[in-house]
């Protein structure tokens, strides 16, 4: 079980982690400011096994790694939203963190809701209730289940 | 059954003689652009690999841009580490000399060619015929090592533009009508390819400016038909294409919008969203405390002549301040043997050197608490130029330049 951090529409990779800590040398150093803009206590907040959940685009705009990378950093164990911005989609996957698409749960939680992912069978339980999630396409998967773009590198 | 020019492209850079909108091909990459935002940390991760290897050294392009110079000894850090790899490995490399996107389109960038940067507006490269699409660092660093990547093939989203724009109607306030419509994921995963007697008019300034924005919809690249237009930018900078693509008649698209050039009006997109756009006279009057005219977008040499013209014999209004920064070291050049710098000196602006300066909000000129921007800088996000409660609105290079003038937000001086 982890706890829901929860967010709107269209949020952009620069409320995920701003320009200004983008070039700190270590993800580590940049984590405390994620979703400074949005919600200043996230990054205290947040512990390991918790969940984003948004609304549609979420992860528009810039094509910073960072983005995936800090929240993973942070031990968010998958963000659920209605849809994603390409480029962030891509990213968390390559990274190895789960982005889920879920039309419904967005609008039947609310933040600090318990909720908990399995994501081999692609469901999402809270409140009692069992939602179905969208499947990864299967190029997707296959990247995610060997923990990340970079692993098949090393092979 | 046609292709599209997206399409095609893929195709030859996969080595198959056709594929469709949703395939995925593994495509060998012409060219792998990565700049100062994310460099350091592709760095971090090739060194930790078990093989480090580079597929082909030739085909890399490293650029400073971002927070150039440095402006905290982290920042400079970061860019020893990019600086120090590139020497080591022979990597091409520009510091200072321009925004990415500028000096990509100055002096690599060829009709044909499919090019990941690791940055979103790598889609500006359309402007002349190649598919350049942005990328994380991971996958970067994947192709830096494999030469190679994979990607899904995206439908395309034609866009017919008819007429001409009216006289004080920019390229910019066309693209951001277009993102007005779609909205901020209307083309999410799409390629957006601009066709039609519209695009005679439009110069390879407008044409950067469109490609470029196309982000701001969601699009994975934007694409346009090389015409003369484009061949005689390629020959002026010394270049020769790759291949010529063009959507086949047959080619499926999954929507078709027609503009016609002669109906757009000049626009502004307000905080903190691209796609909340409106005519400017709705914002007429808001006041400003800066003004920005740069970026990748609007910092080329038409965009300094359309504000110096506004501004010349004119000043900055009173407690603004106007940041001028062309986009790479040849716009600058070419506008101080115009005179133009000269003209923004004289009016009270702060010309700069070539840089991503406030549009990032990283760098120089970024805005304190409360206050508001009107740039001609990619994005309009919550904080994007400064602090979190600032305001951020996008316009034209005229518009910005008549907004410096008054103190408020104006296309009339």
């Amino acid at each position: 079980m982890g706890k829901v951090f929860k967010f709107d529409k269209d949020v952009d990779t620069d409320q995920i982690i701003a320009s200004q800590y983008l070039l700190f040398p270590t993800i580590d150093e940049m984590k405390m400011h994620t979703f400074e803009s949005l919600n200043g206590e996230f990054a205290s907040k947040v512990k390991p096994g918790d969940f984003v959940v948004a609304d549609e685009n979420f992860g528009c705009g810039s094509s910073r790694e960072q983005a995936p990378s800090v929240l993973k950093a942070l031990g968010v164990k998958a963000v659920v939203a209605k849809s994603f911005a390409r480029i962030f989609y891509r990213n968390s996957i390559n990274i190895g963190m789960p982005v889920i698409v879920s039309k419904e749960l967005y609008d039947v939680v609310k933040e600090g809701d318990e909720m908990e992912l399995d994501l081999e069978n692609g469901t999402i339980t809270t409140g009692g209730a069992t939602y179905s999630c969208t499947k990864l396409p299967a190029k997707m998967q296959e990247i995610l289940d060997q923990g990340g773009l970079i692993a098949s590198l090393d092979k | 059954m046609g292709m599209t020019m997206a399409e095609k492209i893929i195709a030859a850079a996969a080595g198959v003689d056709a594929c469709t909108a949703g395939d995925i091909e593994t495509v060998t990459l012409d060219r792998l652009m990565s700049n100062d935002g994310t460099t350091h940390l592709t760095i971090d991760m090739y060194n930790n690999l078990k093989h480090p290897r580079i597929a082909d050294v030739d085909k890399l392009v490293w650029i400073i841009d971002h927070n150039i110079p440095a402006d905290s000894p982290k920042t400079a850090a970061s860019h020893k580490k990019m600086r120090d790899f590139a020497r080591e490995h022979g990597i091409t490399f520009y510091e200072g000399e321009g925004v990415c996107h500028q000096v990509m389109m100055e002096n690599h960038v060829r009709p044909g060619e499919l090019i990941l940067g690791a940055d979103s507006h790598t889609c500006a490269y359309g402007a002349l015929g190649a598919f350049g699409t942005g990328v994380g660092c991971t996958d970067y660093l994947y192709a830096m090592v494999t030469g190679t990547s994979w990607l899904l093939v995206p439908e395309t989203i034609r866009i017919n533009l008819h007429g001409k724009l009216r006289k004080g109607v920019y390229a910019r306030d066309l693209i951001l009508t277009i993102i007005g419509r779609i909205s901020a994921n209307g083309a999410n995963y799409k390629a957006m390819e601009f066709v039609g007697d519209g695009m005679a008019s439009l110069s390879m300034a407008d044409r950067i400016s469109i490609c470029n924005l196309c982000v701001e919809a969601g699009a994975k690249t934007a694409l346009m038909e090389v015409d003369d237009v484009a061949l005689d930018y390629l020959k002026d900078h010394g270049r020769e294409p790759k291949a010529i693509f063009k959507s086949d008649e047959d080619a499926i698209f999954s929507q078709v919008i027609d503009i016609d050039l002669d109906e757009i009006d000049p626009i502004v997109a307000k905080p903190h969203f691209v796609d909340n756009v409106v005519p400017v006279k709705e914002c007429e009057g808001t006041k400003i405390d800066e003004a920005f005219l740069g970026s990748c977008n609007n910092g080329r040499i038409e965009d300094l002549r359309v504000g110096a013209e506004i501004i010349k014999g004119k000043h900055v209004a009173d407690k603004v301040r106007f940041l001028v920064v062309p986009a790479s070291r040849a716009v600058y050049k070419q506008a101080l043997e115009e005179g133009l710098l000269d003209i923004f000196m004289e009016a009270g602006a702060m010309v700069m050197n070539p840089n991503c300066s406030v549009c990032w909000g990283a760098c120089q000129g970024v805005i304190g608490e409360g206050e508001t921007l009107i740039s001609t800088g990619t994005r309009n996000f919550k904080g994007r130029a400064g602090h979190k409660d600032s305001f951020v609105y996008l316009a034209s290079a005229a518009t910005v330049t008549a907004s410096a003038i008054k103190g408020y937000i104006t296309s009339e001086v």
